[in-house]
């Protein structure tokens, strides 16, 4: 019985942190058909982003709750930056092109960011557990859950809630929606394609890094820790269907609640189960469970 | 059937292989190693001229390595003819059995299947500790028809086996593009229906191109796990995958020859870079790669294209860039 608890508590936590990695993912790949390589590197730039703020500011007797502000918005700040100089300096120069050149274009770019990130903030890593200590503890029955955990739930729930109303229910989300529907169109009826595109593939930045920030404190803030998110979140929104919020937040359920099985009952098959579930459904679900195939055309 | 291309090849493998003696050492180790990712390559390029670009093309250059690795740990087998082929052999029966999976998928679809099919190995190596774990383990050195030559000679005598199977490889390559199965590639590329409609099988073709690119990516890794003496689980890592991607593109599917050439740019630039700048030379390939795709979006081979078949090249990307528009 507790086993069962903890892997449903891990596996919540594990997805919430799937979801906020793979949403922006999903986001840029719905609307702009681009298969984002860097995105790995916004998550490590939002992660360091959290951990110098963190270094900033706690320590010197502050409240806590402002230290968890400042270290969001820190790293959503430099996540809009790389995400603007990214979309702004090289995608937009390769619109057009084949999707897999695109995917190739930002696999060098997120080489450059990887070392762009050595340059910044040297080779060594960070400690930002501050923000976790700060949040203290809650004993549920024999369990004990930490708040910081249960406040990374809460958020992810928060970004996927406020994702599905933005892209149904305001003008923007329509907007969005027309361009991924056919972007050609869209333009001829006066929508501004390229703004859309800019806008969208800033806030898929900015959910990256708010990601990272997010995961900061759990983890050791080191080199490459954008390498192994990538695979992750692909896996996640190939699960769930590119381009599907709802998909992303089943995707992410999923994946957490079975890797957190494997950890508590097979811990060898821990890093294995995650690409047999994607295997699994993508050989059922070839688009994914949330998204319709495309016809071919002829 | 043979072309003045083939022939400046040829000659350019025999020069290759006659200045091997008087190359340093460290040259001849790189150009080992950038052979044997070539033969990675000319699958990719294989794969590619369908219109496929796998992101786990480590999962058969990893089965490769492995099997020679076991090979030299559980059986006295050491020729490396035998166990190059038999790395060849293992990776073609793993593509052989997820082709009939992947052979369905095309675009980004196949790209992140063959991705996830890499990463399951990946996995399983890690998490096997029987097998080392994620520090991989020691390869016995080989023998050649029961020679068994060590330190330079041994180095020497590998870099020829690599660049035989390398020359075998690309005489290969160039064959199976002029069959029917590899002209078929572009018609493939342009519209699959077309081809359904005209009664053949593109799945099928396609399993076909994956086994021949999984058993060269094979023995690739065979060559490459003899020449480093070690296996670990970072050759079935998604990056290294990566890396064997980047240097397809840099080649080209215009030529065979262009594989071993950009192979050998890549490896050059890579260990220059880390030479030069040991924290930062990811910055340096990464801008290798865009710039290459930004002005030379048909890779170096097309450099040789534009000596040896003129215009050909350009005519496709003038047709793609038409077809882009009508769409």
């Amino acid at each position: 019985m507790l086993t069962a608890f903890a892997i449903v508590t891990d596996g919540l936590v594990y997805a919430a942190y799937l979801f906020l990695v793979a949403a922006g993912l999903s986001l840029i790949f719905g609307v702009m058909k681009i298969l984002n390589v860097a995105h790995g590197s916004f998550y490590a730039f939002g992660a360091y982003g959290a951990a110098t703020a963190v270094g900033i500011y706690f320590g010197r007797g502050w409240p806590d709750a402002g230290g968890f502000l400042f270290m969001i918005v820190l790293a959503m700040a430099i996540g809009m930056v790389v995400g603007l100089v990214l979309e702004r300096g090289v995608l937009r120069l390769v619109y057009g092109r084949d999707e897999i050149v695109i995917v190739l274009v930002t696999y060098a770019c997120f080489l450059i960011l990887e070392d762009t990130i050595t340059l910044i903030w040297g080779a060594q890593s960070y400690a930002a557990y501050q923000p976790m200590v700060a949040a203290g503890d809650i004993e549920i029955g024999d369990l004990i859950l930490s708040n910081y955990d249960i406040g990374l739930v809460a958020i992810a729930s928060l970004v996927a809630i406020t994702a599905y109303w933005a892209l149904n229910y305001t003008r923007w989300g329509r907007l969005l929606t027309v361009v991924i529907y056919d972007r050609e169109t869209a333009a001829v009826f006066g929508v501004n394609v390229r703004l859309v595109y800019t806008v969208t593939f800033v806030i898929g930045a900015m959910l990256g890094a708010l990601g990272g920030a997010m995961m900061a404190p759990k983890i050791s803030v080191t080199l490459g820790i954008g390498v192994e998110v990538i695979v992750l979140a692909f896996a996640v929104v190939a699960i769930g269907g590119m381009g599907s919020i709802e998909g992303a937040v089943l995707g992410a359920v999923i994946v957490g609640l079975c890797r957190a099985a494997a950890v508590h009952l097979v811990p060898q098959l821990e890093l294995f189960v995650i690409y047999a579930v994607m295997a699994l459904v993508l050989i059922f679900r070839p688009y994914g469970l949330f998204s319709q195939a495309a016809p071919r055309k002829i | 059937m043979w072309s003045r291309a083939d022939l400046f090849g040829a000659l350019a493998f025999i020069a290759a292989a006659a200045l091997a003696p008087a190359m340093p050492a460290w040259l001849v180790s790189l150009a080992t190693i950038a052979f044997a990712n070539a033969l990675v390559v000319l699958g990719l390029i294989i794969l590619w001229r369908t219109g496929l670009v796998p992101f786990g093309q480590a999962l058969f250059y990893a089965t490769g390595a492995y099997a020679v690795a076991l090979l030299g740990r559980y059986t006295p087998i050491r020729d490396v003819f035998v166990v190059v082929f038999a790395g060849g052999l293992c990776a073609a029966f793993v593509a052989f059995l997820v082709g009939f999976l992947l052979a369905r998928y095309r675009e980004i679809f196949f790209a992140m299947l063959s991705l996830a099919m890499s990463m399951i190995l990946y996995g399983v190596l890690v998490k096997t500790e029987a097998l080392g774990s994620t520090d991989g383990f020691h390869v016995e050195a080989g023998t050649f028809f029961g020679w068994r030559p060590h330190g330079d000679a041994l180095d020497l005598a590998m870099y020829w086996l690599t660049l035989g199977f390398g020359a075998a490889a690309a005489g290969f390559v160039s064959l199976y593009f002029r069959t029917v199965a590899g002209a078929l590639a572009i018609p493939v590329r342009d519209n699959e229906i077309r081809l359904e409609f005209l009664g053949i099988s593109v799945n099928r073709l396609i399993h076909l191109e994956l086994v021949i690119a999984a058993t060269l990516a094979g023995i690739g890794g065979a060559l490459a796990a003899l020449a480093v003496e070690h296996v670990d689980p970072d050759m079935a890592y998604w990056t290294t995958s990566g890396g064997f991607v980047f240097v397809t593109i840099l080649a080209g599917t215009a030529s065979v020859a262009a594989a071993f050439v950009a192979s050998f740019v890549f490896e050059m630039v890579r260990s220059i870079a880390v030479d030069i700048l040991p924290n930062t030379w990811q910055i340096i390939l990464g801008s290798a790669l865009l710039l290459t795709i930004l002005f030379l979006p048909d890779g170096l081979g097309s450099l040789f294209g534009r000596l040896a078949q003129t215009g050909k090249s350009t005519k496709k990307s003038v047709g793609e860039a038409a077809e882009k528009a009508g769409k």
